[in-house]
């Protein structure tokens, strides 16, 4: 069976890079006269060439998404199990050397956090651990899975990239998606940011995508860290993937994440700086490239620009996140993945999505679909 | 009003079912499908809380007239919808079920094998079965033969606004079937369900095209009378379409000579 590597590997970085800044307007203009947007389009629509479109881009992708999406926005809400990690990632608050109190929540913890949240009116929640494989390895997330699933119809993480085995065991007990950002294309500077633990292995991320698509996932989120190499190109090698993706596992669903770095413990200064104007560029052309695809914005992102953003494309968000372990009741002091920017709570976003003409869109799946499974 | 449509045990006064996704509030979905005089609703089984009765899509659809048909969207096989289906039947409390089956969450595009295994298996028990399918005359058939009350073609994929592309072949389903035919799907513009109903469709079911307009209550408005007029020209036997004018008979005068 194939996978994502070889399409990857028939592509080079510095070729695409060149190619994408090489676009003038009048190639942006002849891509926006078509009705269906291709890759090769794609590249000229996120190109430097493409600025002064962005109105125009901004127009037709609001269009798409109502047609595809309606009036509403869906809203997901995270939660940490654990910031124990044997992975050094440079950006990350969690990363193994920086030293910082380890917590992983146990049985009670993560109901009493559950007791919070759904308080707040959340029916979707994504888990999200470091990497450590001995404490918060299959068991534990197949345990978490068992305990909050009567409380939520749509269940997502985000932890450590696994084995197919593993994934098929969690969807057995009614996992839904499962996100993983590859962080960066670019294979150097990906091994410069991951330069220690399970995490360094490149090839063994970009194939993950392919294992949960094999393990009959519904849903898969895909995307890359902003600021640790040209975003450009970054986005070209994601959109590549989804199409890979969607071709070859077509049953699965997917979502685009945009995260761009944020401060944290440790600091990294992003390599390449992407500014509102470039993510606002980038979102409406994934939207043009793709009708269907999720759209989804989390916290990172300041209040003014997520005011706007989910008229533009963007599908689901998140709000009132806490990204340390216990964060929403059980240890509100513990240390952050990294500083949230929209620090609303949950009321004003809804306020927020109802003053845009949206429906808010808390259950969109029902956990008997994915317990039959 | 005799022109009523019948489908198992219910008899309709309209003929245009209308759903309750992509709309900008619960309220503006209330409106508009009132304004419609829609008397068949579907919900997407996923969207609701099946045994809240507080649910805010269900409060709000809380009308004598207003008839819910929940829907399997989400489930990839037979045997997920089976499941669903059995789910809704006990909670809401309705043997019929709108039976959607499409495992391509991105075209949304049913799947004509499971939904056949499905079918059969809803009929026998108990269910009053809509089935969402392809413009696909023998499938139609082939459903007919195990016992759907009616069938639901479409006319273009879900959510596209696309009109009547499978015309062909809607056309060969409403010649051929012996139960109720309603497209569903595609349906953009109140224009495409005039023209469904003109050319025999006994119904159309309309969502994006009522929920995504600027105005829905209008837009409601706006698809009730196409619907109507389209089925009252069905009935009053559309003049035929003259390909050129009749002046002579340059063939056959020979014979009056």
């Amino acid at each position: 069976m194939s996978n994502f590597k070889d399409t990857f590997d028939s592509y080079d970085w510095d070729s695409l890079e060149k190619e994408i800044y090489a676009f003038t307007e009048a190639d942006v203009r002849q891509v926006l006269a078509k009705d269906k947007i291709s890759l090769t389009d794609f590249k000229a629509l996120i190109s430097p060439a493409a600025k002064p479109f962005i109105e125009q881009m901004a127009q037709r992708s609001q269009a798409l998404t109502k047609k595809r999406f309606g009036n509403t926005i869906q809203m997901y809400i995270p939660m940490y199990l654990s910031n124990e990690c044997q992975n050094i990632c440079t950006y990350c608050g969690f990363s193994m050397t920086n030293k910082i109190k380890r917590k992983t929540l146990s049985d009670k913890e993560i109901l009493e956090e559950v007791a919070h949240i759904k308080n707040l009116g959340y029916d979707h929640i994504l888990l999200v651990t470091g990497e450590a494989n001995r404490t918060v390895g299959v068991p534990y997330l197949k345990n978490a899975i068992q305990l909050i699933q009567k409380h939520f119809s749509n269940i997502s993480i985000e932890v450590q990239p696994l084995h197919q085995e593993e994934y098929e065991e969690l969807v057995a007990e009614g996992l839904y998606a499962v996100l993983v950002y590859q962080e960066t294309y670019h294979k150097a500077t990906y091994k410069t940011h991951h330069p220690k633990g399970r995490k360094s292995n490149f090839d063994y991320r970009l194939d993950t995508p392919d294992r949960l698509g094999k393990a009959g996932i519904h849903k898969i989120g895909i995307g890359a860290l902003f600021g640790l190499e040209d975003w450009r190109v970054d986005s070209f090698y994601t959109a590549l993937h989804l199409k890979y993706l969607q071709k070859t596992y077509w049953k699965t669903k997917y979502s685009i994440s945009f995260p761009r770095l944020r401060p944290h413990q440790g600091e990294v200064q992003p390599k390449v700086e992407m500014t509102d104007t470039d993510l606002v560029q980038l979102i409406c052309a994934y939207r043009l490239l793709d009708e269907d695809v999720e759209l989804s914005m989390s916290t990172r992102e300041s209040v003014n620009f997520r005011n706007n953003i989910i008229n533009l494309g963007i599908t689901s968000i998140s709000a009132e996140s806490k990204t340390n372990p216990g964060g929403y009741s059980v240890d509100p002091q513990s240390l952050e993945q990294f500083e949230i920017s929209d620090e609303r709570n949950t009321q004003e976003i809804i306020e927020m999505i109802k003053k845009g003409g949206y429906e808010v869109v808390w259950k969109d799946w029902d956990r008997s679909y994915t317990e039959l499974a | 009003m005799t022109d009523t449509l019948k489908i198992a045990d219910k008899t309709f006064e309209s003929r245009l079912f209308t759903g309750t996704g992509k709309f900008s509030s619960s309220q503006k979905m209330r409106e508009a499908i009132i304004a419609s005089k829609s008397e068949l609703v579907t919900v997407a089984l996923k969207r609701v809380e099946m045994h809240n009765e507080s649910d805010d899509i269900l409060v709000h659809l809380n009308e004598n007239h207003i008839n819910l048909l929940p829907n399997t969207s989400g489930v990839r096989t037979a045997k997920e919808a089976i499941f669903a289906a059995e789910l809704a039947r006990e909670a809401l409390e309705t043997n019929w079920v709108k039976l959607e089956i499409h495992p391509d969450p991105k075209y949304l595009l049913p799947d004509p094998i499971e939904t056949l295994k499905a079918a059969e298996e809803l009929v026998k028990k108990g269910f009053v079965v809509m089935p969402y399918i392809h413009a696909d005359p023998v499938l139609c058939k082939r459903l007919e033969e195990v016992g759907v009350q009616c069938v639901m073609p479409l006319g273009a994929p879900i959510g596209s606004n696309k009109g009547l592309r499978t015309l062909e072949f809607l056309e060969i389903i409403i010649e051929q079937s012996t139960v109720p035919v309603i497209v569903d799907a595609g349906i953009g513009a109140p224009s495409h369900a005039a023209f469904a109903m003109e050319l025999g469709a006994d119904a159309v079911l309309v969502n994006t095209a009522i929920a995504v307009a600027q105005n829905p209550v209008e837009m409601g408005i706006a698809f009730k009378m196409a619907v109507e007029a389209g089925r009252l020209a069905y009935t009053a036997k559309l003049a035929p379409v003259k390909q050129h004018a009749e002046a002579s008979s340059p063939l056959t005068s020979f014979l009056n000579e």
